[in-house]
């Protein structure tokens, strides 16, 4: 499908949606409330048919927080990049897709270590790389840490 | 020391009829052949460990200065070469490799993360800001990562260092 496409079947299933092309690949814009619904229809609809979650990742802009999904379809070759907004800085929740991919089980463990992002209904919501009794989010711009020597 | 004297075997030789008579001090021959045969454990945290990979091979061949016998378990080496990065999550089984190593043993501290954290000393909250926090370093070598050759200067400087030991003395004098 190329991107007109994209976009035109997605403001159907999801009229909310808003849409970002400055970047290499076609941005779909929502809230985190709607991510979920949105992520089934990219999966199971034939014509995107999203097999394949490249990319799993957080980005903290101090007022909130964004999501970021990068999908791609091995049969039609498109690439769809989804980006969450989560207006909650101080409790960040957003619906796990672990049950559509698979690979996300562990990013969004990383996600939850890193930037403390909690992943509803995740099978098994631990940190990943960090001790279990690690304080904080490191990579929150608003982390603190009494050791770190800033430069 | 002189150059020479580094490679000479620390004994006198006493010629007498049907041969000879070596007189040596106990604590030189041990150090001697204790310098001569370091077993450095297999240990690598991350590209440093790449060079020392490196210095193990044909082409640089630690063999000759006696460290071929590279072993896989704490319990069997003389050495630890720290050859990388060491993050806050590694630094106990770092701590828990060195307390296995059986005593008298070594430690080299390779490349800039050992000795200081080196490009990750500052805006980190995950890197040991230099392995002697941990445990304590007999040789430092700089670099990032260090040439072989600066490995193998350093492994030749710390048989130096064994072979001014007291094996029987004092002992070896090293903070825990």
């Amino acid at each position: 499908m190329t991107n007109e496409e994209i976009k035109q079947a997605i403001t159907t299933f999801l009229p909310s949606a808003a849409y970002d092309e400055t970047g290499e690949f076609l941005s779909i814009l929502v809230d985190g409330t709607e991510l979920r619904p949105l992520m089934r229809e990219l999966r199971s609809n034939l014509n995107f048919d999203c097999d394949y979650l490249f990319c799993l990742t957080c980005i903290d802009w101090k007022a909130h927080l964004t999501m970021v999904y990068h999908l791609l379809s091995k049969k039609h070759k498109h690439t769809i990049v989804v980006k969450a907004k989560l207006a909650d800085v101080n409790n960040p929740q957003i619906e796990t897709v672990s049950d559509i991919w698979r690979t996300a089980e562990f990013h969004e463990r990383e996600v939850y270590d890193l930037f403390g992002v909690k992943f509803l209904n995740h099978p098994d919501m631990r940190r990943l790389l960090l001790d279990e009794e690690w304080e904080g989010y490191p990579l929150r711009k608003n982390y603190v840490d009494e050791n770190m020597i800033e430069i | 020391m002189a150059e020479t004297e580094k490679l000479v075997f620390p004994a006198q030789l006493h010629q007498t009829q049907d041969g000879g008579i070596v007189v040596s001090k106990l604590d030189e021959m041990i150090n001697w052949a204790r310098s001569n045969s370091l077993w450095p454990l297999v240990f690598g945290t991350s590209c440093c460990a790449i060079e020392m990979m490196s210095a193990a091979d044909a082409k640089y061949d630690w063999s000759r200065f006696g460290f071929e016998v590279a072993r896989a378990t704490p319990r069997q080496a003389d050495l630890i070469i720290v050859a990388g990065t060491i993050v806050m999550k590694m630094a106990p089984v770092l701590k828990r490799l060195y307390d296995q190593m059986p005593d008298p043993k070594y430690v080299i501290a390779m490349g800039a993360c050992t000795i200081s954290g080196g490009p990750f000393f500052y805006n980190t909250y995950s890197v040991v800001k230099g392995v002697d926090h941990v445990i304590p370093v007999d040789v430092y070598i700089p670099g990032c990562p260090p040439r072989p050759e600066a490995l193998l200067h350093a492994m030749i400087t710390l048989q130096e260092k064994i072979k001014h030991e007291s094996y029987f003395g004092k002992g070896k004098e090293k903070s825990k």
